[in-house]
């Protein structure tokens, strides 16, 4: 029975090929355009894992629909991305909100990035300093005097 | 009778395992050498009853056994021979049998080839490639087990899903399972000189070679299933940030970082415990990989077998192979001394920033791909990351990586000035800038996209010829190119692949065009210089489908190209529809024609893309992996058998190189 899901899974992900149908496309290019670039930041809500530019489940299509409804009404893309949140929740979005606990997503990266550059300056730094004490590496005068010691102390016994 | 032999075989494989992991450890530690040469042939032994035990259930897919479960459900006495074969992997059981079959190749391998490791050192490495096959040996057999039968078989099997009948995805699966698994190589490595206490040249002179064929094959895998997904799925996208498919991609950076601080290790007795700690983690997340397709925790396109129970017993086997691993780590690290001393400008330090953007990228894209899963565990959440996220948050980490890569491949190693690979490279950074310049100035959007993926490009390429011919020495002397040594030569293939891919990619997201409309049989319409004729619609069957196939004259600039026939698919068995786009594939650009849903008035549906550069995108990494391969036969490796004997004296005060 798992198996007659999976392909069911399969079947709603291979509808990719069908996308945007030419009935939906708007007779504005510009207004169209940006309809595309919405949608590419929607998500279709029943599919795995692809946004709405690329399903062709017809809830995909409805919310191509109503992007486009919305945006001849005259709204921006911010107001008809709020309006798609409002009605479907933050799901619906490919590109996470800033807000809230989401912060921290989003400055993972730059924060994980600025503390490897300084675990990884201050390591090299270390490195460094074995360089510099390498560079004088020649015995100085009280050391060589402690070897001679040493080895004279050693040929006596 | 035959698959009960497998199942027999598989059986003993795991108590073969069993002593593999228990003896050799119990003599290494006792310094008993007749325990501790047990390891080799145990490890053969095992390889070869899982051999068994594979073979068993391929000839149960080839003779279309359907008392099997596993062929019943997964494969049809109709579906063409090369199919059937890889139907064995095509499934949930089979390609974990695949899974455990590499495994114990590689040990095999370590224990064949692993002559000139100390005896100590060698039964530990395959005590635990030993524990890690016991582990999923034991998966298979208690939650996964292949050979079940049915009590009633069917009179023919249910079929393999079509999208998987494909030459691309037949091969797609085993390459990435060599790439995964050659990573617990470098992994059973890392816990070995833990163990042991020592990790010195000889043991990255041992590490590299493994990772960089783990490497290679992850990016041939990668490539194959991103190129699969270009022509299969129907509207040439190449990689989807899907989860599965970051679960590929995670390891991929990761042991690119690791075959680059293995370098360091090698040459330079530095970075020792990072690269152990490298080796954990790009097996870790190899892991984890396996975990994500299998466990289906996250939502995925991948849907391979979404069983909560398996998902519990990888996440154990993650937990006590990953945990146990890093507890290690932090007891014995510091056992760990570096011995190379360099300054802030060194290849070194380039190499560290190398490794800091890597393995950084890497785990923001494991970020991303579980936020979904914490933001809803912790902050009660619901939400998604898509590409835009990660096309955001990635993309400025590669960018950097490309801007640094050739200076970073010319500055000398222990101490170097900056200004002198960059004065060499000056000419290059022009140029490509000039070109940049020229397109910025060329193309209509002003988008940056376009001017920046060819700098990089033009950066990268360049960068690595100038590498090249900077080891030439001063009277550039050409007939000394041939004789470099070929890790000089595979470093640059690589490297320009690297370029290749960026300048591709950034291309094809910026210049492809799109056309979708409604064309009557007849019609005729164009897209960018190019002029299409729609000429007919008809039925045609295949072996094991239905299919609705156009035929579409393509015109350049009115001097005919090619006719191009796209089809609708389907196929019954299966109960699945497919579409298979037509592509005329050339050098610069793709032209790529999708048949969709015919209209009430009889006419198609009918999608055009021009794709400029795609094909680079694969070519680019199809270098990589050949720069790998070079890099793979150089000198050093196939004559390392004679430099291990002295290392530990040699490498006491002075380093490889």
């Amino acid at each position: 029975m798992r198996l007659r899901y999976i392909f069911l899974a399969f079947s709603l992900w291979v509808g990719y090929a069908y996308a945007v149908e030419p009935d939906e496309i708007l007779a504005d290019p510009a207004l169209e355009a940006r309809a595309r670039v919405i949608s590419k930041d929607l998500r279709c809500l029943v599919c795995q894992n692809e946004s709405i530019d690329e399903s062709n489940a017809s809830l995909a299509r409805d919310l191509r629909l109503l992007v486009r409804e919305r945006l001849v009404m005259g709204e921006s893309n911010e107001e008809v991305l709020d309006f798609v949140v409002t009605r479907y929740g933050e799901f619906a979005l490919l590109r996470p909100q800033t807000k809230g606990s989401n912060v921290i997503l989003w400055v993972a990266g730059p924060v994980m990035l600025l503390l490897a550059l300084l675990i990884a300056f201050a390591y090299i730094r270390g490195r460094q300093a074995q360089v510099n004490s390498a560079a004088s590496n020649a015995l100085s005068v009280v050391e060589k005097e402690r070897l001679d010691k040493i080895l004279e102390q050693t040929n006596l016994e | 009778m035959i698959s009960e032999l497998g199942h027999f075989a598989l059986t003993l494989a795991f108590f073969v395992a069993c002593i593999q992991c228990v003896v050799p450890l119990i003599g290494a530690m006792t310094g008993r050498a007749a325990l501790m040469g047990l390891a080799a042939p145990a490890a053969s032994a095992h390889f070869f009853l899982i051999l068994g035990s594979f073979l068993a259930l391929m000839h149960a897919f080839v003779t279309s056994d359907f008392t099997v479960r596993l062929v019943a459900l997964n494969s049809h006495s109709l579906k063409p021979m090369i199919y059937k074969i890889s139907g064995v992997w095509g499934n949930h059981e089979g390609s974990m049998l695949l899974w455990v079959l590499i495994l114990a190749l590689f040990g095999a391998c370590a224990g064949w080839f692993g002559n000139n490791l100390t005896l100590s050192f060698r039964a530990r490495v395959l005590a635990v490639q030993g524990a890690i096959s016991v582990a999923f040996l034991a998966f298979i057999l208690f939650t996964s087990n292949p050979f079940l039968r049915l009590m009633v078989p069917p009179f023919d099997g249910q079929d393999l899903n079509p999208l998987l009948q494909d030459p691309g995805l037949a091969f797609h699966p085993p390459f990435l399972y060599l790439g995964y698994v050659g990573l617990s190589m470098a992994f059973s490595f890392a816990v070995a000189a833990l163990l042991e206490g020592r990790v010195d040249a000889a043991w990255a002179r041992w590490v590299r070679p493994w990772t960089l064929a783990a490497w290679i094959f992850l990016t041939i895998g990668i490539a194959l299933g991103s190129w699969w997904a270009y022509y299969e799925l129907g509207w040439g996208g190449f990689w989807f940030w899907d989860p599965v498919e970051n679960a590929s991609f995670m390891p991929w950076l990761l042991a690119a970082a690791l075959l680059h601080s293995a370098i360091v290790v090698e040459k330079r007795e530095s970075l020792k415990s990072w690269t152990i700690l490298l080796a954990i983690l790009a097996f870790g997340f190899s892991l984890i990989g396996t975990f994500i397709v299998r466990s289906g925790v996250l939502t995925s396109v991948h849907a391979f077998a979404n069983d909560p129970e398996r998902g519990v017993f990888i996440l154990i086997i993650l937990a006590i192979f990953i945990g146990g691993a890093l507890t290690l780590f932090a007891a014995r690290a510091s056992a760990m001394q570096a011995r190379g001393a360099f300054s802030m400008v060194s290849r070194e330090t380039a190499l560290v920033l190398n490794n800091i953007l890597l393995a950084v990228s890497a785990l923001v894209v494991f970020v991303g791909t579980i936020w979904p899963l914490l933001a809803e565990m912790m902050f009660d959440r619901k939400l998604s990351v898509g590409p835009p996220f990660f096309n955001l948050a990635f993309t400025p980490f590669m960018i950097a990586l490309g801007i640094a890569m050739p200076i970073g491949a010319m500055i000398p190693w222990k101490r170097g000035a900056v200004m002198r690979p960059v004065k060499r490279l000056l000419p290059i950074f022009v140029l490509a800038l000039a070109a940049a310049g020229l397109i910025w100035a060329m193309q209509s959007g002003k988008s940056l996209q376009g001017p920046i993926g060819l700098f990089l490009g033009a950066w990268m390429v360049g960068g690595a010829i100038t590498d090249l011919v900077s080891r030439l020495g001063k009277e550039r002397d050409y007939s000394r190119l041939l004789r470099l040594p070929r890790s000089d030569w595979g470093k640059s293939v690589a490297h320009s692949g690297l370029g290749v891919t960026m300048f591709a990619v950034a291309g094809l997201m910026v210049w492809q065009q799109e056309d979708i409309r409604i064309v009557a049989p007849g019609e005729t319409w164009s897209v960018g210089a190019y002029t299409l004729t729609l000429q007919d619609v008809s039925n045609v069957n295949g072996p094991n489908y239905r299919a609705v196939r156009g035929d579409v004259a393509l015109e350049h600039k009115g001097r005919f190209i090619t006719t191009l026939h796209p089809e609708k698919r389907f196929y019954p068995i299966a109960n699945m529809p497919t579409t298979e786009a037509a592509i005329d594939y050339r050098f610069l650009r793709d032209v790529y024609l999708v048949l969709g849903d015919q209209q009430e008035n009889g006419a198609w549906t009918l999608r055009t893309y021009i794709k400029p550069l795609t094909n680079w995108i694969w070519a680019g990494a199809f270098l990589m992996a050949l720069g790998g391969g070079l890099s793979l036969t150089d000198r050093r490796f196939r004559v390392a058998a004679g430099a291990r004997r002295k290392a530990p004296v040699a490498t006491v005060n002075t380093p490889a190189e």
